[in-house]
């Protein structure tokens, strides 16, 4: 036995294994694949404060090893959500993270104010990165200004664990995690989804009706690690890893580059059941090359 | 009830007619209870551009033998492998996934309309609603004689209106032309099939105020109600043909017509 345990600033995670915002739903959904309280944490699909209808169909569109999304943080609202979805959250054995949306600073401060009540949400991963949003979202999160801003201001008020998830759309996405650390986040995630587009040559339009979305899924798996790797060379606050991983080996890899936790993403919508898998080959690796802890690994690569 | 994961087992492959394959495949464990509507996940091996699964209707089932038929069109590079599968072979689903068609009360008049691929749901409802001791009727459109699929099998279970848009059989025009399904008093009519003929049902339907069903096409991701990309404008708002489809009434849909 290996011993997985992990921390992301207070927070302490069985596992660093984690189900990322948009790719769980609210846990429910996969209920019937697996036992989500095996897992690390699940963050729960992007909440604002009021309810939003999203983007227009169609919103996706695969592409070589991945998808583009055009969602548009689809949610009830923090209203419905506190009513109808959090007590059964609050049953799970496990983290649940609510990752948060606004339009402007007062919007995320409100609604992290709203979640730091809801004693069963250990943590809240900011959102600063969504590329499908015309307000707010990645306009936060591509302006090292307004990052400063946002993070400033909810740090004030929100006293649980606080992650910023960050967007790769930058020149140089370092600034952006050291500006997140300067401003008293616990932790960085990354990457969000890369901004993409697809053209349909038969009907000669764009694939998604925002014409540009997120690119997510294996295509991106290389970008992303390079950008963990640099940002967990750049700051002292963990830093966890997301984007194309598909199993245990890309995980390892996102470790290896310097991640204390990652996320399984898109690879939940065609099997399920990942997050559980990549947790048991974790462990079956580190078992394999006897070592006692999966901090072990935690960026190896830079230490040989 | 309880979706699941599961390896399945490739018992025949049959094209039916240009572009159209009949795919069975056999659960060891025996299927989960399959309501009709419902559909399933394919996840499609050894093509490499294809990322996400596949869904596919149920086609029928059969209990006994733990057998799911899946009516396959060969449309890109993930159901042109599907359709290469061969008898042995493996193929990894994600099922039942979906809501279901309403099953008319007895002594109802009912009438199951559709086009082309649309077929792949008919056949299980029309079985489910023969089973409950209602008739079921058919008005079904083709682009032409050559593309007529499953008619042997809808007539065992009805009578079967044809249309083709060329008149090489049955009636000529779309199904919205055909005398029976424009005359005759429905109590419910059940559709799928391409969004225009969808459309144009009904628009019928709605004139007529007729109870009417028709299963979304939407394209999917995950077909598990996480990814919220397969979305519906509905009278509620904004929902995943996934979940809360692919069976809607169209009383619920915002169709313009």
């Amino acid at each position: 036995m290996a011993d997985l345990r992990t921390r992301i600033g207070s927070l302490e995670m069985r596992n660093p294994v984690m189900l990322a915002s948009g790719t769980c739903g609210y846990g429910a959904e996969l209920d019937d694949f697996m036992d989500l309280s095996e897992l690390g944490a699940i963050i729960v699909k992007g909440t604002t404060l009021e309810p939003r209808e999203g983007n227009q169909y169609p919103r996706m569109a695969e592409t070589a090893s991945g998808m583009l999304n055009a969602v548009g943080l689809q949610n009830k609202g923090i209203d419905y959500f506190e009513k109808n979805i959090y007590p059964r959250l609050a049953e799970y054995d496990t983290n649940v993270i609510v990752n948060v949306n606004g339009n402007t600073i007062e919007d995320y401060v409100e609604l992290s104010e709203r979640i730091q009540r809801l004693s069963a949400v250990p943590a809240i991963e900011l959102n600063i990165s969504c590329p499908n949003v015309k307000k707010g979202g990645m306009i936060f999160g591509t302006n090292p200004a307004s990052a400063r801003e946002v993070i400033s201001a909810v740090r004030k008020v929100y006293r649980k664990t606080l992650i910023v998830k960050l967007s790769p759309n930058v020149t140089d996405i370092t600034e952006f995690a050291r500006i997140s650390e300067e401003e008293g986040a616990e932790a960085v995630s990354l990457i969000n989804t890369l901004l993409g587009m697809a053209v349909d040559v038969t009907t000669m339009k764009p694939k998604l009706s925002t014409i540009t979305g997120g690119l997510s899924g294996p295509a991106v798996k290389p970008v992303a690690l390079r950008m963990v790797w640099q940002v967990a060379r750049t700051v002292n606050i963990p830093v966890i890893g997301l984007g194309g991983i598909m199993n245990a080996t890309d995980a390892l890899e996102f470790l290896m580059a310097g991640a204390t936790a990652i996320q399984v993403g898109t690879a939940s919508f065609i099997e399920p059941r990942t997050g559980i898998d990549v947790k048991k080959g974790i462990e079956k690796f580190l078992v394999g090359k006897n070592l006692d802890s999966v901090r072990r690994i935690t960026g190896i690569i830079n230490r040989i | 009830m309880k979706k699941r994961v599961e390896d399945l087992k490739v018992t025949e492959n049959r094209r039916l007619t240009e572009g159209f394959f009949l795919l069975r495949v056999q659960s060891a464990d025996g299927l989960p209870e399959i309501r009709p509507g419902q559909f399933v996940q394919a996840l499609v091996d050894d093509s490499p551009a294809t990322f996400l699964r596949r869904p596919l209707s149920v086609h029928d089932v059969d209990t006994g033998s733990g057998t799911l038929s899946l009516l396959v069109q060969a449309v890109g590079p993930g159901t042109e492998r599907l359709s290469r599968l061969t008898p042995g072979d493996r193929l990894n689903l994600i099922y039942p996934l979906g809501n279901s068609f309403t099953l008319p009360l007895a002594g109802e008049k009912v009438i199951l309309t559709g086009g082309g691929c649309g077929m792949a749901p008919l056949l299980y409802l029309a079985r489910k609603i023969s089973e409950s001791g209602v008739q079921p009727h058919f008005a079904l459109g083709f682009r032409n004689r050559s593309r007529i699929l499953e008619h042997d099998e809808f007539l065992k279970l009805g009578p079967v209106w044809i249309s083709t848009e060329d008149g090489s059989q049955g009636h000529k025009g779309f199904v919205t032309d055909i005398p029976a399904f424009r005359e005759e008093e429905w109590d419910r009519v059940y559709c799928c099939g391409p969004e225009p003929m969808m459309m144009a049902v009904a628009a019928e339907c709605r004139r007529r105020n007729i109870f009417c069903e028709v299963s979304l096409e939407n394209l999917m991701a995950c077909g598990m109600g996480i990814c919220l990309c397969c979305v519906v404008p509905t009278t509620s708002g904004n929902l995943c043909s996934c979940t809360d489809g692919p069976v809607f009434n169209i009383n619920h849909l915002k169709w313009q017509t």
